[in-house]
């Protein structure tokens, strides 16, 4: 393990352990009372489970380019990521949404494309658990089509409708509101990075113990 | 690397014309598909508004599954398919042409479908029928294009038949999303130009950035 694993995973159970008294000292919003407080592990969330997309659809392209396993193992450990955050995201989204639009889900463009990049990274890990020898380059695939099929859920939708709010209000928040927003979105960034490194450190391990066996096997 | 791809094309043409396997499963599925949906759908003679639209994507996309699973695998339990790839061909020529042949497959099956839609959903699918054709043709091919690539890199995994349509339906949903959005537009009282081109222009897209990455992936991960 690296030098900076200890202490930043240090930081990171501290930061979520206080991050309730934080967002508790966020202002109250009048119109949804308190389960507008959703909103502050939901949007960090949400952007986790955006970035590990990002982080396997890159790492899958330089793993296709370079056949570098070390890009494989990141892709993988990035696709697990994205199922974590995604389950947040997805659970947190409808509780906040009930309030808010009277209904636990609808077909909106971020919905529909986040609901739909959970189904790509589930794919990918099943296709990795059951596909067998020489599923790592398809899976590299599925997460390049992945990546680029996101975009086009997102025109497709935003064609019909969209509710949801958009990314411009982040800026304009208040400062009683906007600190303890980035504030979790520091703590989910922190643990993303280290969940990451935790996961992709298991796999080099099993590639090592891997090699040894049958470094082993031809000794004999 | 266009006549090689005529000739795989051909070549799994003349098998099929011969078998006729992929085909009439593939139909018989399909219009199976539809009669069940008719089953549970259709009211007192009345069906569903806009459902004709979902319906026959809906059976698109599954007997494409079908035919799909069954391109590469008759390569496979012929042991024929080194033989392909070690031909003095390029990749990209043999997925061309398997994606033609695909295609040429669904288009059959949709010349049927069309029709027994229209007639069992009262749906004017045939009402506009230059638009009915290119939202097809586009929707088919984005389809087949994945669909394709999918199941080549499959052919050789364990449990292929499961994963095909487990990876295939979450990537092809912007597709599915398009044809049914754009076929739904055709069936409306007053036909709105517009938004039947933005479907289809949508589709395209999707066809063009598809059809590339697919080209670039089959070089990569069809190594043995």
């Amino acid at each position: 393990m690296p030098k900076w694993f200890v202490p930043a995973a240090v930081v990171c159970g501290v930061m979520f352990a206080f991050s309730p008294l934080v967002i508790a000292s966020a202002d109250y919003e009048s119109t949804m009372g308190l389960v507008q407080k959703i909103f502050y592990y939901h949007m960090p969330s949400a952007w986790m489970f955006l970035l590990s997309g990002i982080v396997c659809g890159i790492a899958s392209v330089r793993f296709l380019t370079t056949g570098d396993p070390r890009h494989d193992r990141t892709a993988w450990a990035a696709a697990e990521m994205a199922v974590i955050f995604g389950v947040v995201t997805l659970v947190t989204g409808p509780l906040w949404a009930r309030r808010a639009w009277g209904t636990f889900w609808v077909w909106d463009a971020r919905t529909t494309s986040s609901l739909v990049q959970w189904m790509v990274a589930w794919a990918y890990l099943i296709l990795r658990r059951y596909g067998g020898p020489g599923s790592d380059k398809l899976a590299a695939g599925l997460a390049l089509f992945g990546v680029a099929n996101v975009g086009f859920i997102y025109v497709s939708v935003n064609y019909w409708r969209t509710i949801h709010p958009a990314t411009t209000v982040v800026p304009k928040l208040p400062f009683s509101m906007g600190f303890p927003l980035w504030y979790c979105v520091a703590a989910f960034t922190l643990l993303f990075v280290i969940l990451l490194q935790m996961r992709v450190r298991l796999e080099e391990q099993r590639a090592t113990l891997d090699t040894l066996y049958l470094s082993l096997d031809e000794q004999r | 690397m266009m006549r090689l791809a005529w000739l795989i094309l051909r070549k799994d043409l003349t098998v099929e014309v011969r078998s006729g396997e992929i085909a009439y499963t593939t139909l018989f599925f399909a219009v199976t598909c539809v009669l069940v949906f008719a089953f549970a759908l259709v009211r007192e003679g009345r069906a569903p508004e806009d459902g004709a639209a979902g319906i026959l994507w809906i059976a698109v996309v599954f007997a494409g599954n079908l035919a799909l699973g069954r391109a590469f695998e008759r390569e496979r339990q012929a042991e024929t398919l080194r033989a392909l790839l070690m031909a003095p061909a390029p990749r990209t020529a043999v997925y061309l042409g398997k994606l033609l042949g695909v295609i040429a497959l669904l288009v059959g099956a949709e010349i049927v479908l069309v029709p027994l839609i229209a007639l069992l959903f009262q749906a004017r699918l045939l009402a506009h029928l230059w638009w009915m054709i290119a939202i097809l043709a586009a929707g088919t091919t984005g389809f087949a294009a994945v669909g394709t690539l999918f199941a080549a890199m499959l052919v050789r995994a364990r449990s292929r038949d499961v994963l095909l349509p487990v990876l295939l339906y979450p990537i092809t949903v912007p597709v599915i999303i398009a044809g049914v959005r754009g076929t739904a537009a055709l069936l409306q009282p007053e036909l709105e130009v517009g938004v039947v081109r933005f479907w289809l222009a949508l589709l395209i897209t999707f066809d063009v950035v598809f059809v590339t990455l697919s080209l670039w992936t089959f070089e990569s991960v069809m190594t043995d």
